[in-house]
């Protein structure tokens, strides 16, 4: 007991001030970015909460005091800016030079504090050199040999440690720029000016610590990686005179970096917490420069993990309209190619969902089209007036809607295998687009006209609710995303389903059994319905009750969009055509005998030019049921 | 006595007097717009068409005629829902397409 009392109490002889007023000019460079970073970041921290709208404003500061908010900040800013752990889960190899890189800097600065605040702790208040003193420690305190504890050694060997770990992986980016498919990229993004001087000054900053901190560790302290390299270079050197440059170089390098941050990738080691805090207090973009969306902006690490993720990249051409390159010129504010690359994306929000950030850009594309088109005058009048439908009657009280919507209108195989499980089934249905409807709004919504779009939400909403119906089934992903996000149906007790849920369920209370057949099917994911609304397993199931299941080589969240998406706006007919080779490359690699899809637009894309057979999830059930009958 | 005949407004269209620059700058933003063969199947799909009179081929044939305001009321109720362009014969971007013509067309009269 008493010895442990020993280790803990302050040896004073052990770290004795090696420079008198603890003060050299070299932590000029280190001193001026610090404090440039710290001003710059607070102006942009107020720039973004003052361009929030006033009803974003106090959902922020409300999220900031709520417990439950708190705990989720503080798990989600650890996994997500420490570890990254949606890095590792992408590649190993990248997720480790990621986090050795920013886990492992941040373990030096930590230590190198808790170092200060055990030996020295005189200088942890600002008069010292609170600012630079714990960075360069080591260049200021001499190690009194004889009084070395072991507490000392610890953090000699810990920090040796550490800055071996933070070494391997800047050895590692330094091989990713040469050949990045090792780490499991194809493309990766080409650095703009301030990225190289930010990227090359943080390449430097470690080695340039190890040669300082070898230079002073017979002087401050060493371990197995600094004290070795001591001894070699005192071999030749012979003198003391290398000290200064070397930390010279250390802190120019250091002030460089944050010098150039702002201007560069980096941004996001500082943004992405506050982006976490946005995204959890609720916020959505609602501008596409200010406010939230320019915590997205500076939030976007431009790893390029886009690159490889959109299905535009078939074509070498269209490289260029990757999320991370709308979001460089987001930054430029250059409008011309803003918005060419805004209205070339196909919203298949993949580049979202792999994003290690999670930086939204189809959202900010979408705030990005509003500014565009939303002014262009609209008539619905006509459509809308209730002359052309009976409204008020309650035609369908407590059973089942559905709204096949505009794309199912063109695959009738649909509308009839549906049709044919709902009279299998027994329900009470109506059809309420038999004679042709109004479309959900999502096809405006996504070319930027809300306005337009909310007009048609409201008339749609009315008749369903008139209805009097309580189950709304919908056999269009795009509709079905729409209904569930704008459309708040729910309020009025009415539930709206896909029907690969509603399918999905009948089976599994055997309402219905279709027949298994010795028939193997790929699943190809629909953005709209995958990603978009996160139904992913229920058609698995539904496939894996009629045949044999095959997956694709791409699948659930990574699923290439089938080219014929209602997102893009200027993406050509040639073009397409040339994702859905690509989609379709993906979905016949296992050798799977026919494509399944779930979508009305996927379905008639891919039947133009596939080789297989492409069937839908309900013609498959609906198929199978007629055999039993038979 | 009504024989039923009547002087009808003249309806023939000087193509001399045609201002074409915004139909050069629509072409040069969607040049799709030269594509088109007039067969008619994007109003045969149209969901729009059943309740109101939106007909992307006939506003196409009203702007060559330089008849802009006839092209910009058959364009009014169109909900974008994308069918006639899945449809298209000629591979149009008639989405983009309509979306143009609006633009172009209303912003500047």
């Amino acid at each position: 007991m008493k010895s442990f009392i020993n280790i803990l109490q302050i040896t004073p002889s052990e770290v004795i001030d090696r420079i008198t007023d603890s003060y050299s000019n070299f932590v000029l460079p280190f001193v001026i970015g610090i404090s440039f970073i710290i001003i710059y970041l607070t102006v942009g921290f107020i720039r973004i909460v003052y361009h929030l709208p006033n009803r974003d404003k106090k959902k922020f500061f409300l999220s900031l005091i709520t417990p439950k908010c708190i705990l989720k900040n503080i798990k989600n800013i650890f996994f997500d800016c420490l570890l990254h752990t949606k890095i590792w889960k992408r590649n190993p190899l990248l997720g480790y030079m990621h986090s050795a890189i920013a886990f492992g800097w941040f373990l030096l600065i930590v230590l190198g504090h808790i170092e200060v605040a055990l030996f020295v702790p005189k200088h942890l208040s600002f008069s010292q050199g609170a600012i630079f003193y714990p960075i360069f420690y080591r260049f200021f305190v001499w190690v009194n040999p004889e009084h070395i504890t072991l507490r000392g050694n610890l953090f000699f060997f810990l920090m040796d440690f550490v800055l071996l770990y933070v070494l391997s992986g800047i050895g590692l980016a330094m091989f990713k720029r040469v050949r990045s498919i090792a780490l499991g990229m194809r493309h990766t993004t080409k650095p703009a000016l301030a990225d190289r001087v930010a990227l090359y000054s943080l390449w430097l900053i470690f080695p340039l610590r190890l040669l300082a901190e070898s230079f002073t560790a017979d002087v401050a302290g060493g371990s197995f990686l600094t004290r070795p390299m001591n001894y070699i270079f005192r071999s030749f050197f012979g003198n003391y005179l290398n000290f200064l440059p070397t930390w010279w170089a250390y802190s120019i390098c250091l002030g460089l970096f944050f010098l150039a941050m702002p201007f560069s990738r980096y941004m996001h080691i500082v943004t992405e917490p506050l982006l976490i805090l946005m995204r959890n207090a609720g916020l959505k973009v609602t501008k596409p420069r200010k406010g939230f969306a320019e915590a997205e902006i500076y939030s976007c690490s431009s790893c390029g993990l886009c690159i490889d993720a959109c299905p535009m990249n078939v074509q070498k051409k269209n490289l260029k309209f990757s999320s991370v390159y709308f979001i460089r010129f987001l930054r430029r504010h250059n409008t011309k190619k803003i918005n060419q690359i805004a209205e070339k994306c196909l919203l298949c929000n993949k580049c979202y969902e792999l994003c290690p950030v999670g930086v939204d850009s189809p959202a900010i594309r979408i705030a990005q089209r509003q500014t565009l088109y939303n002014k262009i005058s609209y008539d619905f009048s006509s459509a809308c007036s209730p002359s052309h439908r009976n409204t008020s009657e309650k035609t369908n009280k407590g059973g089942i809607l559905y709204f096949a919507g505009c794309m199912t209108q063109l695959t009738p195989v649909i509308i009839r295998s549906i049709e044919d499980i709902f009279k299998k089934a027994g329900e009470n249905y109506s059809f309420i687009d038999k004679d042709g409807g109004l479309c959900c709004g999502r096809p405006l919504m996504m070319a930027g006209r809300m306005s337009a779009a909310k007009e048609l939400i409201q008339k749609n909403k009315e008749i369903i609710i008139n209805s009097g119906a309580k189950k709304l089934v919908l056999s269009c992903p795009i509709c079905y995303k729409i209904f569930k996000e704008e459309y708040r149906l729910e309020e009025y007790g009415i539930q709206v389903i896909h029907y690969s849920e509603y399918i999905y369920n009948l089976i599994k209370e055997g309402i219905i059994t279709p027949n298994k057949e010795n028939v193997s099917y790929v699943y190809h994911d629909p953005c709209e319905l995958g990603r978009g609304c996160n139904i992913y397993n229920e058609p698995r199931s539904i496939i894996e009750s009629v045949g044999i299941l095959k997956a694709a080589k791409k699948e659930r969240d990574e699923s290439i969009c089938c080219g014929g998406s209602l997102g893009s706006l200027t993406l050509d007919h040639k073009d397409r055509t040339q994702v859905t080779e690509g989609a379709l490359d993906n979905l016949t690699a296992s050798g799977g005998e026919k494509i399944v899809t779930a979508c009305p637009l996927c379905y008639k894309t891919f039947r133009l030019q596939s080789k297989l057979e492409i069937v839908d999830l309900a013609q498959i059930v609906a198929e199978r049921l007629n055999g039993r009958q038979s | 006595m009504d024989f039923g005949i009547s002087i009808s407004p003249s309806s023939r269209i000087d193509l001399d007097n045609l201002k074409r620059d915004k139909w050069l700058k629509l072409i040069k933003i969607e040049p799709d717009a030269l594509k088109c063969i007039a067969c008619g199947s994007c109003c045969a799909s149209c969901t729009g068409g059943i309740f109101t009179n939106v007909s992307l081929r006939s506003a196409i044939l009203f702007l060559q005629n330089g008849k802009e305001e006839e092209a910009l009321k058959l364009l009014k109720g169109c909900m974008l829902c994308g069918k006639c362009q899945m449809i298209c014969p000629r591979g149009i971007n008639t989405r983009h397409l309509i979306i143009s013509i609006n633009k172009i067309y209303s912003d500047e009269k």
